[in-house]
């Protein structure tokens, strides 16, 4: 009897990857690596201006309101995408830091004329030093911060219109 | 017309593989003896749908070959301007072509099967032809319904919009097509299995018809597996020739299964034992097979090998998947237990050896199938993990190196039962090439423990796989354990490669001006110069690399930094220069912003071997072919022989002439 | 006209390739460590750590980049003496596991490490089912 029901386990490994596998097609495929740094503080970092035009960005800066600290770069095509919507949020009343990614003063300058600068100031991050140290994986990522310097929420992508309301209610959150 | 004729084709194909089906299964049904009037369509059914599926893949090629823009296929992988041998290989650089091929050769063997095998007993055959024409039917409707190759564009495109610059190579000629014909050999072995199950016709002769299949489905994936390696190793640029990913993992997988069921079905041809087990590795074999085009195909798993993914594809080939694998478990399940056991034997004897192996190569089957399968159970729950080399190296290792012990003194134990002691020589000598060859190794420098252990093994292995050849006069070996001893020795030369090439490899990354000079083992590597050339549908940066060894005379090495303007990307191209101890492995980078350039060197240590190896192994298999294939037809003559003078001899009213020796 | 045609499809296509920045790399992202101890044990941790970006490839074995940045921290961290193990525990903080190719028994891959305990025990029951009760029926049925 128990010779015969080893001949059914190749069977019930197979109906048990078939199962998975049929269950993972029908999932949307997750390209994204979430950060794994939600509701711990920032490293601590100080970077240099992107260009001349604002300060540079240090840990120190996040302090008393929330706020947001936004992953960009200058050669990233889904950044101009989303430059509407950081305006749309900065007309809200949210104070956006940027870190520009391994990026160069007269291209930071030429995109902020170019797309509106919604940022209070810009660090320029030239060996992903500080993108890696808040476990962000591409450009561009937006995260809200709050008043204690503690990663809150991370968004992964560009920032589409519905997602700007999403974003103020993360923000008053962490207030 | 060509792409409507090759669509038409397919169609036939597939309407004659449902009559192979139905024809095959009155055979099966047909009492003993009886000819059910039905069941003789069903050989000329598989040989002339292979006929169409062979023309049917032509046409496609021909399309390929003078890049007919009105095929939605070519148009949207080709390009006018492509060298015409990508634009040959371009016929499977994609999904549709791909599966066109393999579906082409599916049927070609199904064909051949059809048209010469004739020693198994009516009933066997039909229900192996009934199954063969189920599963090309499965892929017929796979292609028609959702991959159909001849799709017409309807305004036929101005260009092409090319093939991946990676995939423009002679490795594409190669590894693909070898691949699939050894995925699809095993079809071949399934449907034989499947046969004999049904049948209850697992013996020995049984399987000698299933072995030549077996064989060359793995000499055909152990080849394609050893130019896909060498290819990644040369084109991806960092000198990395094996990285356990998910579709290299897809590709070694039916190989180990191939691997244990081939040593299993030689032990029922030889001994009638393992039956059960031959037809387990049978449906097993398979079964990888279509989980690795399931794999790759479906995108639920990410490689860094180039595929065309759709997970609507992907569906299509499971429903496949859970037809024909969750059938034929099912059958298993419930017809194993009827099928005899085989002939009994001993621990120690040739047949406990080949046991031992196969249940450690399926226990290695098993860790790859955990490891790729794994990170897609987490994903089901929302966690990501990754799974690569410092999980697969050691975890494989468990039973591999148990494994390599035993392959060493497997051969030289008798079928059936052996002493140990009778083989105490060749065991201590064993052994102690292992110790002495790490120790020896440890003497000179600390290494990486299991490159350590493989180096000797490699020295155990290398010279066990020509012990069972001791004492034998070499004339008089047969061809099939030529076949062993060069697998075996292959085994060793690549184990080898790779543990040299674990703790042997040196790296020399640097930014080097023009006239400057890098130092990397025996080798100074000077930068003459940097220039830029065209080739036919792209542009580079060329490096122009001085290599003299000790101070000898200099040895041009020439990689590029190519970019290709369709589809718009760039590969680095790697060059080599081959020592018969290694290779000197150089690119080139981006230019710094003080002008100098980023070169990477490395030198490979024996690295050649690890593909050397994999040619011995699978010149062993086409050895083996050859040599069974030679005795069963020796035997055949020799039936036919002594058919004919027992004839003669009953007409001459004489004494029966003695039966000829088997 | 088609040869217009063509310039402009090649510029259309040629527009992703844009979206790459044009900054040199990290300092130790292409150059080793001088120190050829320190080079084998950054070597050796960059294989088994993820490169992001890319579709299943070891920062090692990446001209991404992303990955190039990682490298500079992997090589730039054991130089300032932090150990190999450290900065993986660093990184997967970041990332979670998905970062490190060498898995840690922790709640979400320990069946990684029990089933492969799980065969040697099926290995073993399997071998002592078919080889080890024979010994003394051998040729029982010839």
């Amino acid at each position: 009897m128990r010779s015969r029901l080893i001949l059914w386990v190749p069977l019930a490994l197979f109906a048990f990857f078939a199962g998975l596998a049929g269950y993972m097609l029908t999932q949307d495929k997750d390209q994204f690596v979430e950060s794994t740094m939600i509701g711990r503080p920032l490293p601590d970092f100080a970077l240099d201006p992107a260009f001349e035009g604002l300060p540079g960005a240090a840990k120190a800066d996040f302090g008393g309101e929330p706020k947001l600290l936004n992953i960009w770069a200058s050669w990233c095509t889904p950044c101009i995408a989303e430059a509407p919507q950081l305006d749309a949020l900065k007309a809200q009343g949210a104070q956006i830091i940027g870190i520009a990614i391994r990026d160069r003063p007269e291209d930071v300058a030429r995109f902020l004329a170019r797309y509106g600068n919604p940022y209070t100031r810009i660090g320029s991050d030239p060996i992903s030093e500080v993108q890696l140290g808040i476990g962000s994986s591409g450009v561009p990522e937006t995260f809200v911060i709050d008043g204690k310097g503690v990663i809150r929420y991370q968004h992964i992508g560009d920032i589409r219109p519905d997602d700007v309301p999403m974003l103020l209610a993360e923000l008053e959150k962490a207030r | 017309m060509i792409a409507e004729i090759g669509l038409a084709a397919l169609w036939l194909a597939a309407a004659l593989a449902v009559l192979q089906m139905v024809s095959g299964v009155f055979a099966l049904r047909a009492a003993e003896g009886e000819i059910n009037p039905l069941a003789i369509y069903a050989r000329p059914a598989a040989v002339v749908q292979a006929a169409l599926a062979v023309l049917a893949f032509v046409m496609l090629l021909y399309a390929f070959a003078v890049t007919d823009l009105s095929i939605k296929l070519v148009a949207s992988n080709s390009h006018s301007m492509k060298p015409f041998i990508y634009k040959i290989t371009g016929t499977w650089g994609n999904h549709e072509g791909s599966m066109l091929l393999w579906v082409g050769v599916l049927a070609l063997s199904g064909g051949m099967l059809a048209a010469f095998e004739r020693r198994l007993p009516e009933r066997t055959m039909g229900a192996t032809l009934a199954v063969q024409g189920f599963v090309a039917l499965g892929f017929y409707a796979f292609l028609l319904l959702s991959s159909n190759p001849f799709e017409r564009l309807p305004v036929p495109a101005a260009e092409g919009s090319g093939l991946n610059p990676l995939l423009q190579d002679i490795g594409l000629a190669i590894h693909p097509p070898t691949l699939y014909a050894g995925y699809v050999g095993l079809s071949v072995a399934f449907s034989l299995a499947m046969g004999a199950l049904l049948t209850r016709e697992v013996n020995p002769a049984f399987a000698r018809v299933m072995r030549p299949w077996v064989l060359g489905a793995w000499v055909l994936l152990t080849f394609g597996i050893t130019a896909g390696s060498y290819w990644a190793y040369y084109e991806l640029g960092w000198g990395g020739w094996w990285f356990w990913d998910p579709v290299e993992n897809a590709s070694l997988m039916p190989w180990l299964a191939a691997t244990a069921l081939m040593h299993s079905v030689s032990v029922l041809a030889a001994r009638d034992a393992l039956r059960t087990w031959t037809i387990m590795l049978g449906v097993l074999a398979f079964s990888m097979s279509m989980l690795g085009t399931f794999l790759v195909r479906s995108g639920v798993l990410t490689s860094v090998h180039a595929f065309a993914v759709d997970p609507e594809r992907g569906a299509f080939i499971l429903g496949l998947l859970g037809l024909y694998i969750g059938g034929a478990f099912t059958i298993f399940a419930l017809r194993a237990g009827a099928v005899a056991e085989g002939k009994r034997f001993a621990v120690t004897s040739r047949e406990g050896a080949l046991v031992f192996n196969n249940v450690m190569l399926s226990a290695i089957l098993a860790i790859v199938l955990l490891g790729t399968l794994y990170p897609l159970l987490t994903e089901a729950f929302d966690v990501r993990v990754s799974v690569g080399p410092p999980y697969f190296n050691p975890a494989a290792a468990i039973f591999a190196i148990p494994m390599f012990l035993v392959m060493a003194v497997g051969p030289l134990l008798r079928w059936r039962s052996d002493k140990p002691a009778r083989i105490q020589f060749e065991m201590l000598l064993i052994a102690a090439l292992v110790i002495g060859v790490i120790a020896l190794v440890s003497f000179f420098g600390s290494y990486p423990f299991l490159p350590l252990l493989g180096l000797g093994l490699a020295a155990a292995l290398g010279v066990a796989a020509f012990l069972p050849l001791r004492g034998r006069k070499l004339t008089r070996v047969p061809v099939a354990t030529w076949g062993m001893v060069f697998a075996h020795f292959g085994v060793a030369v690549a184990l080898f490669g790779m543990a040299c090439e674990g703790a042997f490899s040196q790296e020399r990354l640097a930014a080097v001006a023009p006239g400057g000079t890098e130092q990397i083992g025996d080798f100074a590597v000077t930068l003459e110069s940097v220039a830029p050339v065209a080739g036919p549908n792209w542009t580079a940066i060329e490096a122009r690399l001085a290599v003299r060894q000790d101070g000898g005379e200099p040895v041009m090495l020439n990689p590029q930094a190519r970019s290709f303007w369709s589809p718009p990307q760039s590969t680095s191209e790697s060059a080599l220069l081959t020592k018969w101890n290694g290779q000197l492995y150089a690119v080139i980078g981006n230019q710094a912003e003080d002008g100098r350039w980023q070169i990477r060197l490395w030198w490979k240590p024996f690295v050649t071997f690890i593909w050397y190896g994999g040619l011995l192994i699978a010149l062993g298999g086409i050895l083996a072919i050859a040599g069974r294939v030679r005795v069963d037809l020796k035997r055949r003559v020799a039936v036919e022989k002594g058919a004919q003078r027992r004839a003669d001899l009953d007409g001459l009213g004489g004494v029966p002439a003695p039966v000829p020796a088997e | 006209m088609i040869r217009a045609l063509a310039a402009l499809l090649i510029a259309l296509l040629a527009l992703p390739a844009l979206a790459q920045d044009t900054m040199p790399p990290a300092p130790y992202a292409y150059n080793q460590l001088d120190d050829p101890r320190l080079e084998a044990e950054a070597s050796a941790l960059m294989h088994t750590l993820r490169c992001l970006k890319c579709q299943s490839q070891s920062i090692a074995d990446s001209d991404a980049p992303m990955a190039g940045d990682m490298r500079h921290q992997v090589r730039a961290r054991i130089l300032a003496g932090e150990s190999p193990d450290q900065i993986r525990s660093w990184l997967i903080e970041r990332y979670g596991d998905y970062v490190s190719y060498e898995p840690e028994v922790s709640s979400t891959t320990w069946p990684l490490f029990a089933v492969p305990v799980l065969v040697i025990l099926v290995v073993g029951g399997v071998l002592a089912r078919r080889l080890g009760k024979r010994r003394d029926d051998v040729g029982e049925r010839a």
